[in-house]
């Protein structure tokens, strides 16, 4: 069997081969789909995001002081206890209507790197305005402004305790030494560790504490919103990796600009994310080649991710990778679902509890509890942390009820072979699947099988 | 060939820090050094419960002025144990393992978790079993999987962790297994057969696969269990069921505890659970339950004062609940603080007295013989064991 780029793109780099859908015929038809990644017409915002979380905290306040409950109140919570699901729909949306796939794939990747988790309720909202506000901006542009966004999102201030923040001699742990203000270096370490140059990337405890008071001063609180706050600020310059930021009249918030601007084009950062995209994209161990070339591109750059992306989908470990990698749970149901050839607007249609069924369920079942990641290192990488005997059952249970509760007639399975493949099937498979007892098995063999849970 | 292959695949897994399937048939006959035949059940209650409701100090007169609706004594159907405490009335479906000395409790313990008060956070300490010296997020691993790499001779098959929950408290270097009841596969003869020669040369998928059905065709389907209690009743059979056959350590854990209104019922259908999966597993455990632990342990306790929409707000000091045919039950551990203005914490929760990890501890040291030691440096970094509290029988 053979087949080409096309193909290969379509399964490696967006969620699989549609019946409805041609797959991207080159490289430049691969990297125009994360031009339209941008934030789309159902967007959160933190504005939004706010005045739901003011009236659900007034219902809360008032329930425990067993007052009269607000009915906006009772809405607005109704709303951000289904706003998870939702926002997992509004994803699986975009990505089954997504003609490439590319660019949706950067959004969970991207989301994903840097990891935020509303741990109450009142944040739900709030996360989601993070991926609108913070990641899907900049997809397709700078590293550095999407750094800047994501670390400085009222999100990631309050999953990362920087609003808790203030600076050991700011104006305000002064003014009250009682309260015992002091320096929370949570955001910064995972500035440094996680989201830019990498853990052992040579830099010192000291430059965690100098980013962490140049960082003094972010506040964000759904009343009042995000703020630079001086009174908060350490005084005086802070020095990074060796340059110094801040301590004179400008606004804070450029200082602190400026030093993600210098962390996000440092080689350690371009060899990190090349490294981490390329095992995103191409396999748990890839080449020392495609890093470096990767790298080098950011590094010539000051990591312009497009031009970063076109080394990695022209380069030839694309192709000699196939399989390698194993779908995560949300890739694998998106893809699913893509080659079931099931539309965004079917799924839009769904009432919410059979949404839940046919997704948020099985994703917690198959190890990705949406939304809710162990830890700011987000989602693991490798084949073995997703393949055991729990979650491949949760996905074998899938391949086999969800097709049937979504359709009333399934594909022809020896179509579907075809469809879902294009050639790329292993021999082992295409035995198989005419062998199946009905179409059901048939369909459920196909999503099932190891060509299709990898890519 | 085969076995010998997997074993050493088994200890690359262990090594490089992922938790991997065994082999059914490997497991079941190559590791003769089983860690013994005593067994831990941890069941984690997400969510903060009321210790001082499930369990009522009813003979501290404190507690009826700071609760009037709340936690109302043997006098309004509570069951009295000892004079002093009362067990919840939701609870009386325990009340015969009380009398029968397997079920126990511990009153005003807590994690050294302190006065932020958030469930993730809450969870995240009580299941890593550190102390509040790491941030949050460093606190890699949780204390059991800490324990299997203490344990001679355990392998992935001597510890579960039971349903789709993640369960922290047993992430880490050492390999363990997961199931989840309702992730129970049943494929057509056909079906299978196709599946396992499209998985064959795919060990990663082969393995996974062979695994789910074994466990599948091992257990029965529980999860489709009719009533309220069925999830928690299917979670401890299928413990249960693994206990009984290699593995001597699970996990699982019952949500829904956090009562800020309405608690009558919330805490009611939790304590619902509980009880059922307690029993649940006394009855799948048969004799083992003779050589059982069961340790059923929260985040955090909740203030000692009512609020105004019938329910209690996030504490400090909790209650363990203990159970199992191993333990010396029938009794009240710990000291009782009181609850006076000056014996709270913080004016309003109630003041810790044990760290709750030592009674875990020394149930580890009872049931696997971990030393004083390798307790306090390795499993419980930074803990004080203290003295013996006899848990055990």
């Amino acid at each position: 069997m053979s087949f080409g780029f096309p193909e290969l793109a379509a399964i490696r780099l967006g969620f699989g081969l549609s019946p409805l859908m041609p797959p991207p015929a080159d490289v430049e038809a691969v990297l125009a789909g994360p031009a339209s990644a941008g934030p789309g017409p159902e967007a959160m915002t933190t504005e939004k995001a706010s005045a739901l979380a003011t009236r659900f905290r007034d219902v809360r306040l008032a329930r425990r002081e067993g007052r009269p409950e607000p009915p906006e109140g009772q809405e607005a919570e109704r709303q951000l206890g289904d706003l998870p699901v939702e926002g997992l729909r509004r994803r699986v949306i975009r990505a089954l209507d997504d003609p490439i796939g590319f660019g949706e794939r950067l959004v969970q990747f991207w989301a994903d790197h840097f990891t935020v988790r509303a741990t109450d309720k009142m944040n739900n909202a709030l996360a989601l305005a993070f991926v609108d506000e913070a990641i899907r901006p900049h997809v397709n542009g700078r590293f550095e402004d999407m750094f800047f966004a994501a670390d400085t999102h009222p999100m990631m201030l309050v999953y990362l305790d920087q609003i808790s923040s203030r600076g050991p001699g700011s104006p305000v742990a002064r003014r009250r030494p009682d309260r015992n203000f002091g320096l929370n270096e949570n955001l910064a370490r995972e500035a440094l560790e996680l989201h830019s140059l990498g853990v052992g990337a040579g830099y010192e405890q000291e430059d965690v504490r100098e980013l962490a008071e140049l960082l003094t001063g972010l506040s964000f609180s759904h009343r009042s919103g995000f703020a630079f706050r001086p009174p908060w600020a350490e005084p005086g310059a802070e020095t990074v990796l060796g340059r110094a930021y801040g301590g004179g009249r400008r606004d804070g918030l450029d200082a602190i600009r400026d030093a993600f601007r210098d962390i996000a084009r440092r080689p350690e950062t371009a060899r990190h994310l090349s490294r981490k995209l390329a095992v995103h994209f191409v396999a748990d161990d890839p080449s020392e080649d495609l890093v470096e070339a990767m790298a080098a591109t950011w590094r010539d750059t000051d990591g312009d991710l497009p031009q970063v992306y076109r080394v990695l989908a022209s380069h030839p470990d694309l192709a000699s990778g196939l399989r390698q990698k194993v779908r995560q749970p949300f890739d694998f149901c998106v893809a699913g679902l893509r080659a079931l050839g099931i539309r965004g607007e079917g799924i839009a249609r769904l009432e919410l509890p059979v949404f839940r069924r046919i997704a948020w369920g099985p994703l917690e079942a198959m190890g990705q509890p949406w939304g809710r990641p162990k830890g700011p290192d987000g989602w693991p990488e490798t084949a073995d942390a997703w393949i055991a005997a729990q979650t491949l059952a949760a996905r074998i249970n899938w391949s086999l009820r969800i097709p049937r509760l979504l359709l009333d007639e399934l594909p022809d399975p020896r179509e579907m072979l075809v469809s879902a493949f294009g050639g790329t099937q292993s021999a082992e498979l295409a035995w198989a699947v005419p062998k199946a007892e009905s179409a059901a098995e048939g369909v459920a063999l196909i999503l099932a099988s190891g060509d299709f849970n990898r890519r | 060939m085969l076995t010998l292959d997997r074993r050493l695949f088994l200890k690359g897994a262990a090594l490089i820090g992922c938790s991997a399937a065994a082999h059914p048939l490997m497991s079941s006959m190559t590791f003769a050094a089983l860690p013994g035949e005593n067994r831990l059940v941890v069941i984690i209650l997400r969510g903060a419960m009321d210790g001082l409701d499930a369990i009522q100090p009813y003979g501290d007169p404190m507690l009826a002025k700071l609760r009037r609706n709340l936690s109302v004594g043997p006098e309004n159907g509570a069951l009295d144990l000892d004079g002093f405490y009362a067990l919840h009335p939701r609870l009386e479906p325990l009340l015969p393992l009380w009398q029968k000395g397997e079920l126990a409790f511990a009153h005003a313990v807590s994690t050294p978790y302190r006065d932020k008060r958030s469930h993730f956070d809450g969870q995240d300490l009580l299941e890593a079993g550190t102390g509040n010296d790491l941030p949050v997020d460093r606190r890699v691993g949780g204390w059991l999987n800490r324990l299997l790499q203490a344990t001679p001779g355990a392998t992935a098959e001597t510890a579960y962790s039971v349903g789709v929950e993640q369960m922290k408290i047993l992430t880490g270097k050492a390999a363990h297994l997961s199931w989840a009841p309702r992730a129970w596969l049943k494929l057509s003869p056909q079906a299978q057969m196709l599946l396992e020669h499209v998985y064959h040369d795919d060990p990663l998928f082969r393995d996974a696969a062979q695994d789910a059905v074994q466990i599948s065709a091992e257990t029965s389907d529980l999860g489709k269990m009719p009533g309220p209690t069925a999830d928690a009743e299917a979670l401890a059979a299928f413990t249960a069921s693994r206990l009984n056959a290699e593995s001597r350590i699970a996990a699982f854990s019952l949500a829904g505890w956090d009562s800020h209104a309405n608690q009558p019922v919330v805490l009611g259908r939790g304590l619902d659970r509980l009880a059922a999966a307690i029993l649940k597993l006394r009855e799948g455990l048969g004799p083992n339950w003779g050589r059982t632990t069961v340790l059923a342990m929260t985040e955090f306790g909740r203030t000692v004062r009512e609020n105004g929409s019938g329910g209690t707000d996030h504490g400090t000091g909790g209650a363990l609940l203990m159970a199992g045919g191993a333990i010396r039950g029938g009794r009240a551990f710990g000291d009782w603080p009181g609850l006076g203005e000056d014996q709270l914490y913080a004016g309003r929760d109630l003041m810790p007295t044990r760290d709750i990890r030592a009674y875990a501890a020394w149930a580890m040291h009872g049931l696997f013989g971990i030393g004083r030691d390798r307790l306090e440096r390795e499993i419980f970094p930074g803990l004080d064991l203290g003295g013996d509290p006899g848990m055990l029988a």
